[in-house]
């Protein structure tokens, strides 16, 4: 069955058909030809496929395309500045050697984003919980955590912060 | 996968309506991250999914001014409760809870509802809640009741949900002064992880004096079903609370449970966590009744 529907994506407002089977996964790699968003699993354990809604990271693989109709979406795609310039975060993974195959990065990014506009100071345990959910077989996480952690050292001014207030995350 | 219809109400009672009229082929569907793993696995074939999302009053963490209970919407996330300044500060066993289930991405989708509709054995949300002697409200064609939340589990998977009915919302009634519940999830990894064993500790004491009044100790993994274990809270009433005595409580609540080998742990290693975690948990009870006592 299919359904129109409107969101951000991005930054850019986009109107599209959908079936209302679809994964926003399914819609963003297949449909809207933006592949940075990895599947892993596909069932919510490996954070491959984490994209932030309205600011929070969600598992794209068991999100519903229907259900991102009025909302914001913000892939890794769209992370960068607009005449291409990396984000922070996105820097700071390379220098810092938190990236070696790559699959996982897209999710580790975003999942940290939504991290740091939360909680612009975390600790090593806020970042540790925060990345619980995304996982890594390269790495063995000590340069992802180091990587984040060069970002809230340094890097904190670059950062767009935005303070979520709690109880509106549903 | 398989292909679905996607219908969206907006109040209980189209929900329902909407549940009527698919029957056996529609589903309820909150935040999805078990249906949709169930769908994609060909666990359950549903033709038409009814998105509760949408039904605006079930998503709020509120307290009654008039009662004092606590009222969770069966719609709210895990993540919002983890957030709530309320649940940390006043219900810090739910805040043990909720902070550990799955992973942020899960916990900023998945519903409380949702999570103890499932009916998992290991279900992290229904053991503090059960401690808390909570009931929740239920809706269906034939109108609204509630059960209370020990009741609502009849196995792996079986609430006493009826056809098309919905888990509207959890009420925690008003706790008395001197109240401290903790829960921990027992398991290897802190995230992502199914608890090996889950002890949640709730102990009410004299106004002037260590002496208990009322104590909860309920479990996930020890039985088909979340359980409390009465025999060691009939121990523990009367009683000084203190390592000796937790020790003891510990002790009968691993006899009470009736934990089994799994391929996540054995039968006899459960049962000695359920023994050490109903001891360090009523202690972090007295500790935090004692923090209310400083503030």
């Amino acid at each position: 069955m299919s359904r129109e529907i409107k969101f951000i994506l991005n930054g850019n407002p986009i109107c599209i058909a959908i079936e209302e089977h679809w994964t926003l996964l399914y819609l963003l790699r297949e449909k809207l030809g933006l592949t940075g968003t990895k599947e892993g699993c596909g069932r919510g354990e490996c954070g491959a496929c984490t994209v932030l809604v309205d600011g929070l990271a969600i598992n794209s693989c068991l999100y519903f395309a229907v259900e991102t109709d009025g909302k914001n979406i913000l892939t890794i795609e769209g992370l960068a500045a607009e005449d291409g310039s990396l984000h922070p975060l996105q820097k700071s993974f390379i220098e810092n050697g938190g990236i070696q195959c790559g699959f996982c990065t897209p999710g580790m990014i975003l999942s940290a984003k939504a991290l740091l506009d939360e909680n612009p100071r975390p600790t090593e345990t806020d970042i540790k919980q925060a990345l619980a959910g995304n996982l890594c077989r390269c790495t063995g996480y000590v340069q992802i955590i180091e990587s984040i952690e060069a970002v809230v050292d340094k890097r904190i001014e670059d950062i767009n912060v935005v303070v979520r207030e709690t109880g509106d995350s549903d | 996968m398989k292909k679905f219809k996607y219908l969206i109400s907006k109040t209980l009672d189209e929900a329902v309506s909407l549940y009527q009229s698919h029957g056996d082929s529609a589903m309820y569907v909150a935040g999805g991250t078990d249906v949709m793993v169930k769908i994609k696995s060909g666990k359950v074939t549903p033709d038409y999914l009814i998105s509760l999302t949408h039904v605006g009053r079930n998503s709020e963490i509120r307290i009654n001014p008039e009662t004092g209970t606590l009222h969770v919407g069966g719609l709210v996330t895990h993540r919002t409760l983890e957030m709530s300044p309320l649940i940390k500060l006043q219900y810090p066993i739910i805040h043990d809870a909720v902070q550990r289930i799955g992973s942020t991405q899960v916990r900023n989708v998945a519903t409380i509802g949702g999570n103890l509709v499932n009916a998992v054995p290991s279900a992290d949300g229904a053991i503090p809640l059960i401690a808390l002697d909570a009931y929740v409200n239920i809706y269906g064609s034939a109108g609204e009741h509630s059960v209370d939340l020990i009741h609502f589990f009849e196995g792996p998977g079986q609430t006493v949900l009826m056809n098309g009915e919905i888990l509207t919302e959890i009420v925690v009634p008003k706790q008395p002064p001197r109240t401290g519940g903790a829960y921990q999830k027992f398991g290897r990894r802190a995230a992502m992880e199914l608890p090996l064993i889950g002890v949640g500790v709730l102990i009410t004491l004299e106004e002037d004096s260590n002496r208990c009044v009322r104590a909860r100790i309920a479990l996930g993994v020890a039985a088909p079903t979340p359980i409390r274990t009465l025999g060691a809270e009939r121990y523990l009433v009367g009683k000084e609370i203190n390592e000796d005595t937790l020790n003891e409580a510990g002790k009968l609540a691993a006899e009470e449970s009736r934990v089994r080998d799994s391929i996540r742990g054995l039968a006899w290693y459960r049962r000695e966590m359920v023994a050490v975690s109903v001891q360090r948990m009523g202690l972090t009870c007295l500790q935090r009744i004692n923090q209310l006592k400083a503030k």
